[in-house]
């Protein structure tokens, strides 16, 4: 019977199929941990007396909670509270005590979970990866069965290597057609989840493909899979290709053989005559640089389009939260912050698009902006290029890796009230700190916000940046 | 492991809006916690208070008694967003026990059945019903698998078949788990033989 890309990754790691009564078993290839879902997964293990069982396959970082400006001259980190260090540290000690790779402070290879695992090439096509948080779906870029897990599930993988499952329904989003310039694979996110809905989602494994998937380079594949979520799937995939096994090669922890291991993965790809259980198809060229108007991420738009009439109560209070009214373009807007960065849009071509746009370029005054690379390794490469100085010149803040702004757990966060124009991934009411109204779009589109001070389509600029 | 859930009769509480998300319900700022316990003082936070920590006076969550509408009426893709267990921790320990929506996100709903607290997925006419009787008491009888309310017709919901012994019986999911080592080991062996001993 043909297959798709989900059934084959599924059927090579189930240990106990699954039955009417009882869920299947299913084997976990790669465990990423992160230090705000781990601590009680460590302590219910421990409470039992259960070792790791295997912590070759799990490998650890630092990055939600950690600070994002250096060490002061007494080598002291600036954490937001000391609850925040001693939730460091407790990864830390959990990691020594069971002999689990950690890549922390000081380490060429820490960075945002999602943007590190790929990097050292951990993740793998035809893998199953977990991780104690939403956005593992990142990994489904690489033909990986990916997604995120709670607490209790993750002192499951720690203690067996395996999870209980049922196999989820699956979608296949077929992105027809050839993206515009200027049109990344954030924009491509943003108008799936728009045309699925927020929870359109839930229940599936999304298969992403089309001419305008394949077109995408890996970051923007990995932007793309990290959303899923944001229409309510639990993992995103790409089947493997050239660009796959061109970007994962030379990588640390790839195969020996690589060839022979890259021969075999391309052979994960859905069979002709496949069935999904649900299919939306899109025309890619049809898509224009996005924006969101509410405070959900499927409440977006192109840029420049009006606020829509609301069709619910929650539109409507999304809209009063906003700030915006209905009817109005949302590009007339002054913005208080941009925000680059986050396991969606921090890595280095998101960079260079946002440096694209800049160059040469300031920020307007009044506006904050801050760039966060995802990891140690972008930082490096972007510091190389002289990204940093780009940035830097134009008026922005250039931090250290770390989840920051997203999530607004470790001191970086937007002012109640204030209006900002970021990369992350979600909008939700007070998700960039309390107050704070947040406006999803891309790179190039955050930096084009930040030089005009407004919301602003980066495509002119874009333009001129070619031209000069 | 969980208490056992077997029935649950309660008042509910309604938050009708939908995509009520993980951030509302637990906001990140207070997920630097290395433990599960105490954190309903956390439960929708931003909703119960100001800025400088005062409870508005306004706010339903904190007016209503939480031992007695321990049962939430939310609006549709209740706890949507993010994988924190957190979520589930500081709906029980607020004084919630059970959640009727007409559509909850996955992984929260794997989350909270670990945790005793009981999701529970119902129809539109279902909902609405519900929603304007907020007076009378709501039954949750798992074994029957039924909502009741008063004289209403019971109106049977769907839980995962293992997730719902689980509840019933008070089973230890992890230790459950363990029982497969040995299938677990063989598989090793089978996929990888050059790391196994
Ligand atoms: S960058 Fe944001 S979405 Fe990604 S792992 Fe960190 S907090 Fe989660």
């Amino acid at each position: 019977m043909p297959r798709t890309l989900f059934d084959k990754v599924w059927d090579r790691h189930v240990v106990t199929p699954e039955t009417a009564e009882t869920p299947g078993v299913l084997y976990i290839d790669l465990h990423l941990v992160h230090e705000v879902t781990s601590p009680q997964a460590f302590t219910e293990i421990e409470a039992r007396g259960l070792p790791v069982r295997r912590p070759d396959r799990t490998y650890a970082t630092l990055d939600h909670s950690t600070p994002t400006l250096p060490a002061g001259p007494d080598g002291k980190r600036p954490y937001a509270t000391a609850q925040a260090e001693n939730q460091v540290h407790t990864l830390e000690e959990n990691c020594a005590r069971h002999g689990i790779r950690l890549a922390g402070w000081g380490s060429e290879d820490r960075g945002v979970v999602h943007v590190m695992g790929p990097e050292l090439g951990l993740t793998q096509p035809g893998m199953t990866v977990v991780c104690g948080d939403s956005h593992t779906a990142t990994h489904g870029a690489f033909g990986a069965l990916a997604f995120g897990i709670g607490t209790s599930e993750v002192g499951h993988v720690l203690a067996t290597q395996c999870l209980l499952q049922r196999k989820a329904k699956a979608m296949r989003v077929t992105v027809t057609g050839r993206l515009n310039p200027g049109v990344s694979g954030k924009d491509v996110a943003l108008a799936v989840i728009a045309a699925i809905g927020f929870g359109g989602g839930t229940g599936y494994v999304i298969e992403y493909a089309g001419e305008a998937v394949r077109s995408l380079d890996m970051e923007g594949r990995m932007t793309l899979c990290n959303m899923s979520i944001e229409a309510g799937a639990r993992a995103g995939m790409i089947a493997p290709d050239q660009t796959t096994i061109d970007w994962l090669r030379g990588r640390k922890n790839v195969p020996a053989d690589y060839e022979a291991a890259a021969a075999e993965w391309l052979t994960l790809v859905t069979d002709a005559g496949a069935e999904f259980d649900k299919e939306v198809v899109l025309d890619g060229a049809a898509i224009r640089p996005m924006a969101t108007w509410g405070t959900t991420p499927d409440a977006g738009a192109p840029v420049g389009a009006p606020v829509p009439q609301p069709s619910s109560d929650s539109d409507r209070k999304a809209i009063a939260y906003m700030g915006f009214t209905a009817g109005e373009a949302t590009t007339s807007e002054a913005v208080d912050v941009v925000f680059i960065g986050s396991c969606t849009n921090g890595r280095l071509p998101d960079l260079r698009a946002a440096a694209d746009v800049l160059r040469g370029r300031q920020v307007k005054p009044g506006v904050r902006m801050l760039v966060v690379p995802g990891s140690e390794a972008v930082r490096r490469d972007a510091e190389a290029e002289g990204l940093d100085q780009v940035f830097i010149a134009a008026g922005a803040e250039w931090r250290l890796p770390g989840c920051s702004m997203c999530i607004a757990m470790n001191g970086d966060f937007v002012q109640p009230g204030q209006l900002a124009v970021s990369t992350s991934n979600r909008n939700f009411e007070g998700r960039q700190g309390k107050g704070a109204r947040t406006i999803l779009a891309s790179p190039a589109t955050a930096a084009a916000s930040a030089i005009a001070g407004v919301l602003t389509d980066p495509t002119a600029y874009l333009r001129e940046a070619a031209d000069a | 492991m969980s208490e056992p859930f077997k029935t649950l009769t309660s008042r509910t509480l309604t938050l009708s809006q939908a995509n009520i998300d993980t951030d509302q319900i637990i906001p990140a700022r207070f997920l630097t916690t290395t433990t599960r316990e105490g954190l309903g003082k956390a439960a929708f936070y931003d909703w119960r208070y100001e800025a400088d920590g005062s409870p508005k006076p306004e706010a339903i969550l904190n007016r209503i008694d939480p031992t007695e509408q321990r049962i939430l009426l939310a609006g549709k893709n209740f706890a949507c967003g993010s994988s924190r267990e957190h979520a589930p921790w500081a709906l029980l320990d607020y004084g919630f026990r059970a959640v009727i929506s007409t559509e909850i996100a996955d992984i929260f709903t794997s989350n909270a059945l670990k945790n005793g607290f009981l999701p529970i997925v119902v129809d539109q006419a279902v909902w609405d019903d519900l929603a304007a009787h907020p007076e009378q008491p709501v039954t949750i009888d798992l074994e029957a698998g039924e909502v009741r309310r008063g004289n209403a017709p019971p109106v049977p919901f769907k839980v995962e078949s293992f997730a719902r012994q689980c509840l019933l019986n008070g089973v230890d999911t992890l230790g459950w788990l363990q029982t497969h080592m040995p299938a677990i080991e063989a598989f090793e062996r089978a996929h990888e033989p050059e790391t196994a001993a």
